[in-house]
C-alpha cells in the first residue's frame, strides 16, 4: 500500500508512476508484456501466426472490460459480445460503405450500395448507414454507441437493484437479442453471413501483410493503453468504490455513495473498452459476423477473463492468448477432446483456480521468485521473463 | 397486421395460442426446475437444457426401440416413455450435484460458469455417443391428430395433452412437498440450512435428491419437446436463455408468477411468430421483456421486502 | 403533513409488515438533538429493523420518520446518508481487503459521485481527519493493516471509526460491543461518550452494564412496540419490562 503521507507531498509524475504500476513489479510486469507483444510476438511469429494473434488481442479488449466491470466490480455480463459485436459492427459498416463505391458494384441492380442489400432487394442505403460514409464518424460511434447501448440496457436494471445472476442472465438474453436481430435483417445488416468482403480503410488496402503488421501495432498500442487507463482508474478512489461494492455493498451506501451510478460507469466503461476491440477485430480479419459475438463467444470471453485470473489486468491478456491459442492447436484436429477439455476448463478454474493464471503467480511463481532474488541478486530483468513463458505455455 | 379483418385476428390469437400450449407446458417446466434449485441452492444451472435434451434422447431413443421391437406397444409407449425421461434426467442430475454442483453452493456466479462448462461437456457427450444428427421420435397417431373447435380455429391434440400432464405432474410435485418426508425435508433445507442439518437431516442426500427431481422435471419436458420439434445435440441452447428470462418475469421466487410469465410469453412468442419471421418475433420477444424488467425490475410476482 | 418539531429526528406511527407479520408497530418516538438514546429489547423485537427503517434499507409500511423536518421515508440510502445519518451494522461490516486507512478513507464524505471519487486526491486535509479519527478509534498504529486481520472488537471499532469519518450529526449503531472483550468494552463506552458530546447517538444493546454505563434515555422495545420509555433504574425496576426482557 502507498504511504499516505508521501503521497500527498510527492511530484505529480510520481504519482502518476503510483497509480499506472503501484510499484516497481507493477512497472516491470506491464513492461514485459508491452516487450512480448510488441517485440518477441512480431519476431518469432510468421505474418499468418501474428494475424491470429492480433485477432486474440482483440478479446483480450473484452476480457479487459471484463476484469474491470466483472472481477473488480461484481457484475458478471455473459454479454460482452454485444459490446464488442457493437463495434466491430461500426467498423464493417464503414469499410463495406467502402468497398462498395458505385464502380466495384456496377453489375449490381442499384450499384453503390452493399451486395448483401442488393441480393435482398433493398434499393436505397438506409438511413442508419449514412454515418458510416465517415471515418471520423465511425470512429466516434464506435466510441459513443457502446456506452449509449451499456447505459440504456443498464440503467434501469441497476437503479432497479439487479445485480448478480439475473443481471448476467440479462446480459446474455441481450446478446441473444443482437444475434437474432442481425440475423433477421439480412438486408440490411448481412444476415448470418455477416458483413464480409472488406477491402480498404480510406484506399489503404488492409488485406497485405504490411497492413497486417500496422494494424498489429495498432492494436497492441491501443490495449496497453486501455490497460494503463483501467489501471488509472482502479488506482483511484472510484477502484476501491467499486472493490467495496462488490463485497459489501450495503455498507458502501451507508457511507453515502449512489452505488447505481458507479455501476452504470463501470459497465460502459467495459463496454467501450470491448467495442475497440470489436473494431480493431473487424479490421485485421476482414469481416464480422454474427457467430463472431453470439451467446458462446460471449461466454468465452468471460472465460478467458477468468482463466487469466478475474481481477488481473494482464492476466486477462494472457488469458486470452492462452485459451485461443489452445483452441487453435486442438480444436481442429481433435474436435470432440477439445470440446471435453473446454469445458473442463470452465469448471476446474471454477472450482480450483479462481483467481487463475494470477493467482498461480501470485501464489507460487512469485514466492519462487523472491527465493531465488534473495539467494543470487543479480538481475532482476531475466527472471519475470520465465514467469511469463510459463504463462504462455498454461 | 393491417391486411386481416378483426375475426381473422382473433381466431390467429386463439389458435396460436393453443399452439403456443405445447410451449408454455415447457417453459414452465423448464422454470420450475431452475426455480427449485435455486430456491434451495442458490445455484444456476446453465447446463438445465441439457437434461432436457436428455429427456427427449430417451424418448427418441426408447420410442425407436420399441418400433423395431415391439410394434405392438407402438401406440402406448408414450406412456412409459415419460417416467423414463424423468427417471432417466433424475439419475443424471444425482451425480452432477453430487460431483459437482455441490462444491458451489451460495456462489451464484460461478455456478454459471461452472454448469456451462457442465452442458458443453454434456453436449459434446450426446454427439459423441449419440450422434450429431437430428432425431425424432415416432409419436403415435392419436397424439398427432388436432380438433376443430370452430370453422377456423384448429387445436392440436398434443398441446391439451402436455398442458393436462403439465397440470398433473404440478400437482403431484405440490403433494410430494407438503405431504411426504422428503417433500418436508426439502422445504426445511430451503428455508434454514443449518438449522435443518442440525436437525440431523442430511442435507446433502435432499440436495442431492431435490437436484434430481429438478432436473428430471426438465426431462419431462424433454419428453414433451419431442411433439414440437426434432432433437439435436445442441437444440437445448435455444431454450435456457428463454426458461431463465420466464423466471425472472415472474420474480425469482414466485410460483405463481412462474406460470404467469410461462403463459405470457408463450403466448406472446407464438402470436409474434405468426407475423413475422422466427428471429424477429424473437428479437421483439425479448425487447418486451427487457422493457417489462426495466419498470418492474424484480418481476411481475415479486414480494416488495427489499432484501 | 405533520407539524414541524424541535425533535432532530421524530418517528411516528411506523409500521412495517412483512408478508403480513408487523416488525415494528405503530411506533412513535422521539429523539432530541444531542441525545444519546438507548433501545434494548429481547430477540426479534424489531430494533434492527426500526434502524433499517430510519436509514432507509427497508421500505416503511406506513408512517412517517422525519429528521430535522424533513422526511426520510421516501429517501434512498445515500440520499439520507448525506442529510446526516451514519449508521454502523450489527456484525461488523467493513472491507476486508482493504487497509485501515483506506477503509476510513472511502467513508470520507466528499468526492461520492462518480467523476468526484474519480478527481479524489489524498490532501492533506484528509490525511489528518483520519489520523485523528484513528487515533479516536485506538487503531492509529494500525493504518497499514488489512482489515481482515484485525480482531472482532477492532472491526467494530473501525466501523466506528468509518462512521466519524463521515461526520453524521446522528450516529446509529447496532450492538456496537457486542463480541468485545471487557477491557475493549470499557473503551468503546469512553470512546461512545466522547462521540456523544458534539452529536446524537442510537444505541442498540444487549449487555444491560454498558447500557447503565451510558444511557441517557432507555427505550425497550417488544413485539414492534414501545414497552416502556424512561431512565435506565425506571426501566430496571417495571415489572412488565422484567417479565419480557430481563426474565429472559
Ligand atoms: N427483511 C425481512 N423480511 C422478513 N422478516 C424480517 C425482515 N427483517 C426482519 N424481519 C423479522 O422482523 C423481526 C424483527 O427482527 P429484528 O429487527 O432483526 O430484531 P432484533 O430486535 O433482534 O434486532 C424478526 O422476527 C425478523 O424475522
Ligand atoms: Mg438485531
Amino acid at each position: 500500500m502507498i504511504n499516505p503521507i508521501n503521497q500527498a507531498e510527492s511530484s505529480f509524475g510520481k504519482v502518476l508512476y503510483e497509480r499506472l504500476f503501484k510499484n516497481k513489479e507493477g512497472l516491470i510486469a506491464f513492461a514485459i508484456l508491452a516487450f512480448v507483444i510488441l517485440i518477441i510476438f512480431p519476431t518469432v511469429l510468421s505474418p499468418f501466426r501474428l494475424n491470429l494473434t492480433g485477432k486474440y488481442l482483440c478479446y483480450a479488449f473484452a476480457a479487459v472490460g471484463l476484469v474491470m466491470c466483472w472481477g473488480n466490480a461484481g457484475i458478471l455480463c455473459l454479454g460482452q459480445g454485444l459490446f464488442f459485436g457493437a463495434g466491430g459492427y461500426c467498423m464493417a459498416m464503414f469499410l463495406k460503405l467502402e468497398a462498395s463505391d458505385p464502380e466495384s458494384t456496377a453489375i449490381q441492380s442499384t450499384p453503390g450500395i452493399p451486395d448483401f442489400m442488393d441480393w435482398n432487394q433493398v434499393t436505397e442505403l438506409p438511413w442508419f448507414w449514412n454515418p458510416f460514409k465517415s471515418l471520423p464518424l465511425t470512429i466516434a460511434l464506435i466510441i459513443t454507441l457502446p456506452a449509449l447501448l451499456a447505459y440504456i440496457l443498464s440503467v434501469f436494471y441497476f437503479k432497479g437493484r439487479v445485480s448478480g445472476v439475473v443481471f448476467a442472465i440479462l446480459t446474455q438474453s441481450m446478446v441473444a437479442c443482437l444475434w437474432y436481430f442481425i440475423v433477421g435483417n439480412q438486408g440490411y445488416f448481412g444476415g448470418i453471413n455477416g458483413i464480409t468482403d472488406l477491402k480498404t480503410l480510406k484506399g489503404w488496402d488492409i488485406r497485405t501483410e504490411d497492413a497486417h503488421y500496422l494494424l498489429y501495432y495498432l492494436c497492441c498500442f491501443l490495449l496497453l493503453f486501455c490497460i494503463l487507463l483501467s489501471r488509472y482508474i482502479l488506482s483511484t478512489r472510484l477502484g476501491r468504490v467499486l472493490i467495496a461494492q462488490r463485497d459489501k455493498e450495503m455498507r458502501v451506501r451507508f457511507s453515502g455513495y449512489n452505488i447505481t451510478s458507479f455501476r452504470i460507469f463501470i459497465f460502459c466503461f467495459a463496454a467501450v473498452v470491448s467495442s475497440i476491440g470489436g473494431a480493431m477485430f473487424t479490421l485485421q480479419v476482414g469481416f464480422m459476423s454474427p457467430n463472431l459475438i453470439g451467446i458462446v463467444p460471449s461466454i468465452d470471453m468471460v472465460i478467458f477473463t477468468a482463466v487469466g485470473g478475474r481481477e488481473s489486468l494482464l492476466g486477462a491478456v494472457y488469458g486470452a492468448l492462452a485459451v485461443n491459442a489452445a483452441k487453435t492447436a486442438f480444436s481442429e484436429a481433435y474436435a470432440a477432446q477439445w470440446l471435453f477439455f473446454y469445458g473442463a476448463t470452465f469448471i476446474v478454474i471454477v472450482l480450483y483456480l479462481p483467481k487463475g493464471l494470477a493467482g498461480i503467480y501470485h501464489d507460487h511463481i512469485k514466492k519462487w521468485i523472491g527465493k531465488s532474488m534473495s539467494s543470487s541478486k543479480n538481475n532482476d530483468g531475466e527472471t519475470p521473463a520465465l514467469v511469463t513463458e510459463e504463462k504462455n505455455a498454461e | 397486421m393491417g391486411d386481416y379483418t378483426f375475426d381473422e385476428i382473433y381466431a390467429i390469437v386463439v389458435m396460436q395460442s393453443f399452439s403456443g400450449v405445447s410451449l408454455m407446458c415447457i417453459y414452465i417446466l423448464m422454470g420450475l426446475g431452475l426455480y427449485i434449485i435455486f430456491g434451495q441452492m442458490g445455484v444456476i444451472n446453465m447446463a438445465h437444457a441439457e437434461f432436457l435434451v436428455l429427456g427427449s434422447y430417451t424418448m427418441c431413443l426408447f420410442s425407436k426401440f420399441v418400433t423395431e421391437n415391439m410394434p405392438a406397444f407402438e401406440n402406448y409407449y408414450v406412456i412409459f416413455a415419460i417416467p423414463l425421461s424423468f427417471g432417466v434426467a433424475f439419475g443424471v442430475g444425482y451425480l452432477v450435484e453430487w460431483f459437482l454442483i455441490s462444491r458451489l453452493y451460495h456462489r451464484p456466479l460461478d455456478t454459471l460458469l461452472a454448469t456451462w462448462g457442465l452442458s458443453l461437456i454434456m453436449q459434446q457427450c450426446f454427439r459423441s455417443f449419440i450422434g450429431a444428427r437430428e432425431m425424432s421420435a415416432d409419436l403415435p397417431e392419436w397424439l398427432l391428430g388436432s380438433w376443430a373447435a370452430s370453422d377456423i380455429i384448429d387445436i392440436p391434440i398434443s398441446g391439451l395433452v402436455l398442458l393436462l400432464l403439465t397440470v398433473f405432474l404440478i400437482v403431484g410435485l405440490a403433494l410430494f412437498k407438503t405431504k411426504t418426508r422428503m417433500g418436508l425435508r426439502m422445504q426445511a433445507t430451503t428455508q434454514n440450512r443449518e438449522m435443518t442439518g442440525a436437525l440431523g437431516i442430511n442435507t446433502k442426500m435432499t440436495d442431492r435428491i431435490t437436484f434430481g427431481i429438478a432436473c428430471g422435471i426438465s426431462g419431462i419436458a424433454g419428453a414433451f419437446f419431442t411433439t414440437m420439434a426434432s432433437t439435436s445435440p445442441s437444440a437445448g441452447t435455444n431454450y435456457i436463455v428463454d426458461s431463465f428470462l420466464v423466471l425472472v418475469v415472474g420474480g425469482l421466487g414466485s410460483l405463481v408468477g412462474l406460470f404467469v410469465s410461462g403463459g405470457f410469453l408463450a403466448l406472446l412468442s407464438s402470436i409474434l411468430e405468426f407475423f413475422m419471421t422466427g428471429s424477429i418475433a424473437k428479437v421483439w420477444l425479448y425487447l418486451v421483456i427487457f422493457v417489462v424488467l426495466m419498470k418492474f425490475t424484480r418481476g411481475l410476482f415479486s414480494d416488495k421486502v427489499r432484501s | 403533513m405533520p407539524s414541524n418539531t424541535d425533535y432532530l429526528l421524530a418517528i411516528e406511527d411506523l409500521t412495517v409488515s412483512f408478508d403480513g407479520f408487523k416488525a415494528v408497530d405503530e411506533l412513535t418516538l422521539y429523539v432530541d438533538k444531542g441525545e444519546l438514546r438507548v433501545i434494548i429489547g429481547p430477540n426479534g423485537a424489531g430494533k434492527t429493523t426500526v434502524l433499517d427503517l430510519i436509514s432507509g434499507k427497508t421500505r416503511a409500511s406506513s408512517g412517517s420518520i422525519r429528521y430535522n423536518n424533513v422526511e426520510l421515508t421516501s429517501m434512498r440510502e445515500h440520499e439520507i446518508v448525506r442529510a446526516g445519518i451514519g449508521r454502523k451494522f450489527q456484525t461488523p461490516s467493513i472491507y476486508e481487503k482493504l487497509s485501515v486507512y483506506e477503509n476510513l478513507e472511502i467513508s470520507y464524505p466528499w468526492g461520492r459521485t462518480v467523476f468526484g471519487s474519480l478527481k479524489f486526491t489524498r490532501t492533506k486535509q484528509v490525511i489528518d481527519r483520519i489520523q485523528d479519527v484513528a487515533q479516536q478509534i485506538f487503531l492509529s498504529d494500525m493504518l497499514e493493516t488489512q482489515a481482515e486481520l484485525l480482531s472482532h472488537g477492532q472491526k467494530q471499532w473501525l466501523e466506528i471509526g468509518m462512521l466519524l469519518v463521515q461526520n453524521p450529526e446522528l450516529i446509529m449503531l447496532d450492538e456496537p460491543v457486542a463480541g468485545m472483550t471487557a477491557k475493549e468494552r470499557e473503551a468503546t463506552a469512553a470512546l461512545l461518550e466522547k462521540i456523544a458530546k458534539e452529536r446524537s447517538i442510537i444505541i442498540i444493546e444487549h449487555d444491560m452494564d454498558f447500557v447503565a454505563k451510558i444511557a441517557d434515555q432507555v427505550t425497550v422495545l417488544h413485539l414492534g412496540k414501545i414497552l416502556k420509555q424512561g431512565s435506565m433504574d425506571e426501566v430496571r425496576d417495571d415489572p412488565v419490562v422484567q417479565e419480557v426482557y430481563l426474565g429472559h
